[in-house]
């Protein structure tokens, strides 16, 4: 090892420390997000939700992720060996690389990409792979379907995401999340998100769907396919799963924090801190649609999509193009 | 569809997802309603539904108001109730020991034995609702435990006698 490996400089040492980094933040936010995921379904429903591990039951999403590690894999006869466990590695490797080119503060990003966008989408398409892996090989019915929803449902959602993406990456000129950021500023009629709303509704919506997240979490849809691609899985298999879940919304709210409310510009705060506040601000909202909507029925989601999200974004899309090309 | 029916259609939905949102946002702001058993405990026991019990006579609160008429065994769709009374000698015959006949037996007006299998029991209500002199209600513990589901067999009539013991 050369010494120029060991200075920070080095990019090899920066993607080993930025990803060392990004695995902490994924799992200390994957614990604070499973709390309070139970929380607000708890204080929604009129109960108080987790209470009795440790203050306000704090410590129960640690608890679990105990149970979760102490329990046996199982693997169902007729599986695939290789493709079954690969599945969960690959719900969760993608994720972290996705963490990468996010913006965390002025100063402060895993890594400074200039097509960071590009690299998020294109890994963020992996996670699907995932489940069609995970459906295909746990040699059961529900998987399967489940895995063929999985396909259709992104199949359907990248496009009007990438279009509503699209659109304010034309705005911006620049593919960088940190430039995309600076851009923007710190009030809300600075952000792209106020100022083309129909977009950064569009990425929400599909956000939503991408992460497969209630309404639109037919893939795992408890009441009819068990658990879907995953219903195979136990102990770290299904927690690794359940991570990647989380890891995703963090991304997606990142994104949509950066792309769309400014990312960590704002007054008086530092950087990190308004990122965090718009990311979580984000994660509230989705958690609370999942406890609001009921899940959507399959034709109705591919018609969303198809003939509304679609259209709207390409509709968008053109809008910013000719305001873009008057405007110079 | 026309095209503004289309939007039309759009616009409601998205105001009902947005109502909804408004519900579920209000009701995370509420109170919960969940009483954590160890620490509080509820105070109104009275609308509880345990197993059916007897109800004793005013004047004599170890003998129930039942006449053992058999309506409230006729009544229970799940056959949890059993009410034995004794048969009356037939007229001629001489009075032999006492034989138990399931209700209701002619000339006869108190029961026997009343035992109400819990475990079959959905707590419906129907057979308070069937008896005619008001002998049947719910009773109210909540913290009834057995390991047995033969335990659930309930002697009501000792139940009774019990309680009046106890008042
Ligand atoms: S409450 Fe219903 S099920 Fe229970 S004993 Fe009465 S009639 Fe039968
Ligand atoms: S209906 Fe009432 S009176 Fe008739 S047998 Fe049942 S408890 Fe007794």
């Amino acid at each position: 090892m050369t010494p120029d490996l060991l200075s920070f400089d080095h990019p090899l040492t920066r993607l080993v420390v930025g990803l060392l980094c990004v695995f902490a933040f994924v799992g200390l936010n994957g614990l604070v997000l499973v709390w309070v995921e139970r929380k607000v379904a708890g204080f929604v429903q009129l109960r108080p939700g987790p209470l009795h591990v440790g203050p306000y039951g704090l410590l129960q999403p640690i608890v679990d992720a105990v149970k979760l590690i102490g329990k046996q894999l199982a693997m169902p006869e007729g599986a695939d060996r290789y493709l079954y466990w690969a599945a969960p590695l690959l719900a969760f490797a993608p994720v972290t690389v996705c963490f990468l080119p996010l913006p965390f503060g002025p100063d402060l990003a895993p890594m400074r990409l200039n097509i960071g966008l590009v690299l998020i989408l294109a890994f963020s398409g992996l996670g699907v792979l995932s489940l069609i892996l995970a459906g295909w090989g746990s040699n059961n019915k529900w998987g399967l379907l489940g895995a063929a929803r999985a396909v259709a449902q992104s199949v359907a959602y990248e496009v009007p995401l990438l279009l509503s993406v699209m659109a304010v990456a034309l705005t911006a000129g620049s593919l960088d999340l940190y430039q995309i950021t600076a851009q923007q500023g710190g009030w809300p009629w600075q952000w792209y998100g106020v100022k083309n709303p129909l977009a950064f509704f569009i990425f929400l919506v599909c956000a939503v769907a991408e992460t497969n997240r209630a309404p639109f979490d037919l893939p795992e849809a408890e009441s009819e396919l068990t658990a879907g691609f995953h219903t195979e899985y136990s102990g770290m298999g299904f927690g690794l799963f359940f991570l990647a879940e989380y890891a995703n919304m963090i991304v997606v709210s990142g994104v949509a924090a950066a792309l769309f409310l400014g990312g960590w510009q704002g007054p008086f705060l530092p950087g990190i801190m308004w990122f965090l506040v718009k990311v979580y601000a984000i994660l509230l909202l989705m958690i609370w649609m999942r406890w609001t909507f009921p899940r959507v029925r399959f034709d109705q989601l591919l018609n969303l999509s198809w003939k509304w999200l679609t259209p709207l974004a390409l509709i968008d899309l053109v809008l910013v193009v000719i305001v873009a090309g008057f405007g110079g | 569809m026309t095209v503004s029916a289309l939007f039309q259609e759009a616009y409601t939905g998205l105001k009902s997802l947005v109502i909804g949102l408004g519900i579920t946002g209000k009701a995370f702001c509420q109170p919960g309603v969940t009483v954590i058993y160890p620490k509080e405990e509820v105070d109104n026991l009275s609308t509880f539904r345990g197993h059916v019990e007897l109800i004793g006579k005013d004047e004599d609160p170890a003998v129930p108001r039942c006449v053992a008429c058999g309506a409230c065994v006729k009544a229970c769709p799940s056959n949890c109730l059993t009410i034995l009374c004794p048969v009356p000698a037939k007229e001629g015959e001489e009075a032999g020991p006492v034989v138990m006949g399931p209700a209701p037996q002619k000339g006869s007006k108190t029961p026997g034995a009343v035992i109400v299998d819990f475990s079959l029991c959905s707590l419906c209500g129907q057979c308070a609702k069937a008896c005619p002199v008001d002998s049947l209600q719910f009773s109210d513990n909540p913290y009834m435990v057995r390991l047995d589901r033969r335990e659930f067999q309930i002697d009501l009539l000792a139940r009774l006698r019990r309680q009046a013991e106890q008042d």
